[in-house]
Order: structure tokens, then sequence, then C-alpha cells
């Protein structure tokens, strides 16, 4: 954030890097002092703990998976149904996980305190959502589509339409949080962090389904998109091990 | 047919609307025996205090787990037992760190300064520098046991692919 020298908007496309992110992307300024500098350290095979934290329906009430009814009155918004998958790299479902969602606002705002971008906050809508996958390892949010915002990382830097999902799966090294997009969103051109995911097959992974079987006659449009949850230790990439 | 996996994206400044709405920090109760207060300060590789960060614990053999945000200081806060011992290990916790600027998550491992006969010969710790081993071990400050995080620099906390 507080980057002196300003660092070209370059959006190389490479798809020799797989499905990994590159650690540190001179496009998001903010990589910069944050993301480590020196190779990470293989642990060795024995000492990875593959058990990971748990979470029961105790961590999920009724209302936690519809963001559009945790208020007096309904946001405002384009209502959405975003449902999928969450899976293994073999396709099976990972079942009983949680998923956790946030986003901004219809008016790309988000109900955060450092968030100063002069869009009306909706007093009818928080942006946060949860919910547990089934046995099939579906997860359902119903919630608004969110607007776009400018972040300050370039000139006239405007953000994606996205919904941050957070999940755990049942292993440790399964984590993942990452950002769900919109098709056709005219900004993803533009967008460092979207590019941050270097080949462009990979980032597609990130871009939702319209869906008219999940849309909901004279109520939502629907969107579908499934998570793979890989297997750790397959996480690195040749830049992680590059200053 | 192996599927790819769904690429990592920055938890961003705005994670505390999802991820942090409430308390998630006590691994154990405070009231608990052997509770004791575990503190620290995400730091970047200007030595700034990182605001927007998040910080998960995990004890493995306990099943414990909790998450802190990082506050205007950059700390964290949790309260906690130790860990048992993992087969032919020491006493750690595993942690994951999250913030605007990390395009992914990172590991890293807390052991405890009061376990200097384990951690000799505990096997990840035994593969690393001095330097870099001190990175991994929680000191005991004013009876609570402090763990700083520096992101990048000369005394750069150790991460582990994962």
């Amino acid at each position: 954030m507080a980057d002196a020298d300003e660092s070209p908007i370059v959006l190389p496309d490479d798809p020799s890097f797989g499905p990994e992110v590159q650690v540190d992307y001179p496009g998001y300024r903010s990589t910069r002092w944050r993301a480590p500098k020196r190779p990470l350290v293989t642990l060795p095979e024995e000492q990875h703990d593959l058990r990971g934290p748990v979470f029961g329906p105790e961590e999920v009430a009724e209302l936690d998976h519809d963001l559009t009814r945790q208020h007096e009155g309904e946001p405002l918004g384009e209502r959405i149904v975003v449902t999928g998958r969450v899976v293994d790299e073999d396709a099976r479902p990972i079942r009983n996980t949680l998923v956790e969602i946030w986003q901004a606002n219809a008016g790309g705002r988000y109900r955060h305190v450092v968030d100063q971008h002069p869009a009306p906050l909706d007093p009818n809508f928080s942006g946060a959502g949860r919910c547990l996958t089934d046995d099939d390892g579906r997860y359902r949010f119903v919630t608004i589509k969110p607007g776009s915002y400018p972040w300050g990382n370039h000139e006239n830097a405007w953000r994606p339409m996205h919904i941050h999902f957070s999940v755990f799966g049942h292993e440790f090294t399964r984590r993942l949080v990452t950002q769900m997009y919109f098709p056709g969103d005219p900004l993803f051109e533009f967008d460092p962090i979207f590019h941050s995911v270097r080949d462009p097959k990979s980032r597609e992974l990130l871009i939702a389904r319209f869906d008219l079987e999940t849309t909901q006659p004279e109520w939502a449009l629907g969107y579908q998109w499934d998570i793979v949850l890989g297997r750790g230790g397959s996480g690195t990439t040749p830049m992680e091990n590059q200053t | 047919m192996t599927l790819p996996r769904t690429p990592s994206q920055t938890v961003g400044p705005y994670y505390a609307i999802g991820l942090t709405r409430g308390p998630q920090n006590e691994l154990a109760p405070r009231s608990a025996p052997g509770a004791v207060q575990l503190i620290g300060q995400l730091l970047d590789g200007a030595g700034t205090p990182i605001a927007d960060g998040m910080i998960e614990l995990w004890d493995a053999p306990g099943g414990r787990w909790g998450r802190s945000g990082t506050d205007s200081d950059g700390r964290f806060s949790f309260s906690v037992v130790k860990p048992d011992a993992p087969a032919g290990g020491a006493p750690h916790f595993d942690v994951f760190v999250f913030a605007r600027g990390l395009l992914r998550h990172q590991l890293t491992r807390i052991y405890f300064d009061d376990e200097a006969e384990a951690n000799s010969r505990d096997p990840v710790l035994a593969s690393l520098g001095e330097a870099d081993r001190e990175t991994l071990v929680a000191v005991q400050e004013n009876g609570a046991m402090r763990f700083d995080i520096r992101m990048q620099g000369d005394r750069a906390t150790v991460f582990f692919a994962h």
C-alpha cells in the first residue's frame, strides 16, 4: 500500500505455470512487501499430518446461506442463486465441509470500516454467508450480485464482480481461499488479481457459469460454480522458489 | 481423469466480514488447566504491521482449531493449551497466514521455547539452520507466549510448501 514506486501493470499469460498462482506479482502492488522472498521449505512426508478441523451443523444458523434474508428488509440488487459442488481431484464429493463467503453489496461497497468507496451501504445487506456441503458435496447460497468497485492499485483500477470463498475440506492441506467471478465481465482483462493466476485455462476455473436450470422463474438468476480442492503437496510452483 | 484444482486468490482486505464475525481465537477456554495466551505481531518486509492479516491455528493431535484477525498494530492473540507432541516430533501448531497481498495462504509452525529437549529431536527443526529455527519458536514473555511472523527480511519466518 505504501509502495513509493509504481509498478507497471503487466498481465502476462503464461500457461506453463499451471493452475497455481505467482507468489510475488508485480501488477498487484500489495504482494511486494508481503509475499515471502525465500524458497519455501518442504516438509518431510511423514511430518505432514493431513487431518484438518471439522465443523458441525452448530456452526451454521438457519439463514446463514441466504444473504437476502438476514435483515428487516431485502437488499437492493439483482437476486442470484450461487451453487456448486466441492469435490476432490477425482471428482468425489467433499461432504459436510464449511463454505464461507463474503462480498460487496450491489453498489460495490463492503460493510467494512476500511472501505471508503463513496457508494451507499445497504442497511439490509451484511454480505456474509456460510453453509455446510451436503452429501453430494453441494453448497448453495442466495444473495445479490455484487458490484464492481475501485481499489487504488493503479490508475483507474476496478475489481471485476466477485464473491470471496473460503473452503476447508477434510484435510488440512486442502484449505482454499479464493474468489468466484461472473461470466463476461469486461474488467477481467484489466485485473491483476485475476491475472495472478497466469494460465488462462486456470483462470476460467474461477468463473461461474450462468445456468438457466438453476435460475428460478420470476425470482432469481442462477449460477453454478464447482470447487476442486487439490491434495496438499502439489501447491508449489517454480515461481515460489525464485525471488 | 484428475481434475485441476481451483486456483487460490487473495483473502483481500475485507475478510473480516465473512471470516472473523465472532471471536474464534479460543482453542482452549482461558480457564482451562494449562491455558496460556499466545500473542504475536504480523509484519511485512518493511517492518510495517500488517493490519489486515488473519492467522489460523491448528492443533492436529488435539483437534483444536482457531483463527484471529490482526488489529491495527498487526497483533493477533489466541487462548491455547500446548499441543501434544506428534509421533517423532516436538509439540507445535500448524499455522496458516492470510493477508491482502498474499495470493495464496502461507504455512508455518509454532514451536515452544520450553521444549528444548523435544525441539532438538524434531526432524523439521533439525533440518534448519539456527537462525531459521529461531523464527519458528515462540518465547515466554510475561506469562504469555509470543510468536511474531515476519513475511520477508533477514529474520523472515520460515514458510513451508503445502
